[in-house]
């Protein structure tokens, strides 16, 4: 039977790949949040987990306006990166497992997701650098992975609850899936951070606290607002915290925070890096 | 059918708007579609040379409005926003233009580049300060 072995969340701001290519981890402006990551390592070298399911967001690579998925899991053999837009060097490609992506799938509507099915699907920095974090300077994954594409694009946007829903029903796919792998959990992203309009570079410390303090033993108490709520605590990109709420319901029913570090600001955004224990019913 | 059962053609307003903010909804889905369109285009190496080699013929390539080509050719990224452009595709062009996140904040907040990394940095100070005060004063 497959296991949960716990929940990675991380930033993925695009500069955070940029200090890494450029060797400026120790720097006094990035060192902050680059500490938060050794603990995240060691935990992953112990535990070594052989599946990643990943909640995060495209940030138009995989996909435009023209067809704009609510909820996206892939179900590909791999998942390359490609130009984002900027020339940048393209991240590795991740291996996937294409047949827990399909259980994990047919679980999903089965229990009422109406999921989009992708057999094709580029990941972007959103997914990368969580990875690259983790495992600084490999050759290669040492890692598949599941990935789940959450809108937060193109409002309307699926509400917390709402998702916090789906990452409870992919906890019981994972439950129900016949093989032994150990799965490791992951939701990238924020936390609050607006890099658009007049309020550019509005960041809020407070809901962010309040969203850390929450998401492992009350994660429904971050579901209690909006989606216009949260945009106005958080910012428009702060709302990146859908895919933390996800990932914390596919940890299963309780949680502990066993790691936690959170600094302001890297870019222009308010960043956290905290790793969970699934608890045992 | 009654066009009157369609009316998205002004940005949804909602009684608690927040300031400074668009909310990427309906509205300016369908506004700024052609200029989004665009944005995504430059994921190719090959369309972002184009780009630079002739604007105007690349902005009318893909049916920006008049709106639309006049705030991208005047770098005005509000302008972009308010013609229905979204971040996430803006950002591809910010990048043609050589412009980061920082740069494009002080732009859309009238301020110098060192101003608004300074906000920002101060921002950072100001949380910390809460923290320590509350160690020392528990």
């Amino acid at each position: 039977m497959a296991e949960i072995i716990g929940g990675y969340f991380t930033s993925h701001v695009p500069a955070i790949g940029g200090a890494m290519h450029r060797g400026a981890q120790q720097d006094p402006y990035w060192q902050p949040f680059f500490d938060g990551l050794p603990p995240v390592r060691e935990l992953l070298a112990r535990k070594k987990p052989d599946v990643a399911v990943v909640f995060s967001n495209d940030h138009g690579l995989n996909f435009f306006l023209d067809t704009m998925p609510t909820f996206a899991v892939g179900a590909a053999p791999s998942y390359a990166n490609a130009d984002e837009g900027w020339g940048l060097p393209l991240y590795k490609t991740f291996p996937g497992h294409p047949a827990l992506s399909w259980h994990i799938i047919e679980a999903l509507v089965e229990d009422e997701f109406d999921v989009t099915m992708c057999q094709k699907m580029l990941v972007d920095h959103a997914l990368s650098i969580p990875f690259e974090l983790a495992w600084p300077g490999v050759e290669a994954w040492p890692i598949r992975i599941v990935p789940i594409g959450i809108n937060t694009v193109q409002h309307p946007l699926p509400s917390a609850r709402r998702t916090l829903a789906l990452g409870r029903a992919v906890n019981r796919a994972i439950a129900s899936w016949a093989g032994d792998e150990k799965v490791l959990i992951v939701g990238t992203g924020g936390l609050s951070h607006q890099l658009d309009g007049a309020r550019a570079g509005f960041m809020n410390p407070s809901y962010d606290q309040f969203c850390l303090d929450h998401l492992a033993a009350d994660p429904d108490a971050l579901t209690r607002d909006s989606i216009h709520d949260i945009v106005r605590q958080a910012g428009t990109q702060g709302v990146e915290i859908l895919n933390w709420i996800a990932a914390r319901g596919a940890l299963g029913e309780a949680a502990q925070e066993v790691h936690r570090n959170y600094h302001l600001p890297i870019s222009n955004t308010a960043a956290a890096t905290v790793w969970l224990e699934p608890e045992p019913a | 059918m009654n066009a009157t059962l369609h009316p998205i053609s002004q940005p949804i307003t909602h009684p608690d708007d927040i300031p400074g903010t668009t909310i990427f909804g309906p509205a300016q889905a369908m506004r700024g579609y052609a200029l989004n369109a665009m944005c995504y285009s430059f994921n190719n190496a090959a369309n972002r040379e184009a780009f630079r080699a002739d604007e105007a013929a690349y902005c009318a390539r893909f049916g920006l409005s008049d709106e639309q080509r006049d705030a991208v050719a005047r770098r005005d990224v509000l302008g972009m926003i308010a013609a229905g452009g979204n971040i996430y595709y803006l950002a591809k062009l910010a990048g043609i233009f050589g412009l980061n996140v920082q740069d494009v904040g002080a732009l859309q907040t009238g301020t110098s580049v060192d101003g608004f990394r300074q906000m920002l940095l101060d921002q950072g100070s100001a949380y910390r300060n809460t923290v320590e005060g509350e160690k020392v004063h528990g």
